[in-house]
């Protein structure tokens, strides 16, 4: 596992108190993880502040899975 | 009781009477603030009086950029913001049918789409610490109607109905959202009234005077202070009985 993945899964596991089993690549967050829509908002912003980047809202709407976050979040890390 | 030590809060049309007020207020229990208004040198006379934990931080809030800028702004003066009141508005009386566009598109920028903007803004800090009060100032008026004023009337419901709905999104973070409705309250406006027309408006207030800043400021220390966390979606006529809702 990647080094973006082992940090968006530790932040997923720290805000939705979900086992970190759980947390896997196809994991929806609000399907899969009990997620409501302001969790899903908040999960962005900590994203935003663990990796340093500015997530747009059109954007952050298409991250609905774990492996979706970390798509993105990889991508992002590596264009700073 | 009410004590607001070590929180921030910033309060708009902090320049007018009521925003004035309602500064001292939560300046008198601990607060840090950050006054905003249009009128820089009566929020520095504000500050002056004040002494310490006092910031001023200007803005136009008919200007859409200046808005954005604001609660930002108010957070690097403060470190972070607790407590957001929206309290600036203006009106643009004139009979409906004769009521311009502009009339009416000043009233909802400044008095509803602006309060929309600075939570908006705000909801960033307060989400993340778990904490945040916001304190909209409606409006009587927003509530019973009245001639004249169905621009500010459509405003001040249009804030009771969002206020609600904010309230709802965010209770489960620890954020409270809830309007003060002042009734008549002394201002330099009813200082301009004739005897006639004052004793007029006192006849339909039970407490037979007007209400002063600090009946609205007090309100708004409560609805900031910890004893209050259980109170939101509410709100609050502070009106000496003239409206019984």
């Amino acid at each position: 596992m990647s080094d973006v993945a082992e940090r968006v899964k530790k932040i997923v596991v720290e805000h939705l108190g979900v086992d970190a089993d759980k947390v896997v690549e196809s994991a929806n967050f609000i399907d899969d993880l009990g997620a409501d829509s302001l969790d899903t908002v908040e999960l962005v912003m900590a994203f935003e502040e663990e990796f340093g980047v500015e997530i747009p809202d059109d954007q952050a709407e298409t991250i609905v899975t774990v492996g979706d976050a970390v798509k993105f979040l990889e991508k992002a890390s590596a264009d700073k | 009781m009410f004590d607001l030590t070590g929180r921030s809060a910033l309060v708009t049309g902090a320049s007018g009477g009521l925003g004035g007020a309602i500064a001292r207020a939560l300046h008198a229990q601990g607060a840090v603030v950050a006054l905003s208004g249009t009128r820089r040198e009566a929020l520095e006379a504000l500050a002056a009086e004040l002494g310490d934990r006092v910031h001023v931080t200007p803005c136009d809030l008919s200007d859409p950029a200046a808005v954005e800028r604001l609660v930002p702004a108010a957070e690097a003066a403060l470190g972070a913001l607790d407590v957001l009141v929206n309290n600036a508005g203006v009106t643009r009386d004139n009979l409906f049918m004769r009521m311009k566009d502009a009339e009416w598109d000043t009233v909802l920028a400044i008095n509803l789409t602006a309060a929309f903007r600075l939570s908006r803004a705000a909801l960033k800090g307060m989400m993340k610490r778990r904490f945040g009060r916001i304190i909209n100032i409606t409006s009587i008026v927003g509530v019973t109607g009245n001639p004249g004023q169905g621009n500010y009337a459509a405003a001040k419901a249009g804030m009771i109905g969002m206020s609600k709905a904010l309230a709802a999104e965010v209770a489960s973070r620890g954020i409270t959202v809830n309007c003060i409705a002042p009734g008549f309250i002394a201002s330099p406006m009813t200082d301009a009234l004739s005897d006639k027309q004052r004793e007029q408006i006192l006849a339909s207030v039970p407490m037979g005077r007007l209400g002063s800043g600090a009946d609205i400021g007090a309100a708004a220390a409560w609805l900031a202070s910890p004893e209050a966390a259980y109170v939101t979606g509410q709100t609050l006529h502070v009106n000496g009985g003239m409206a019984m809702i």
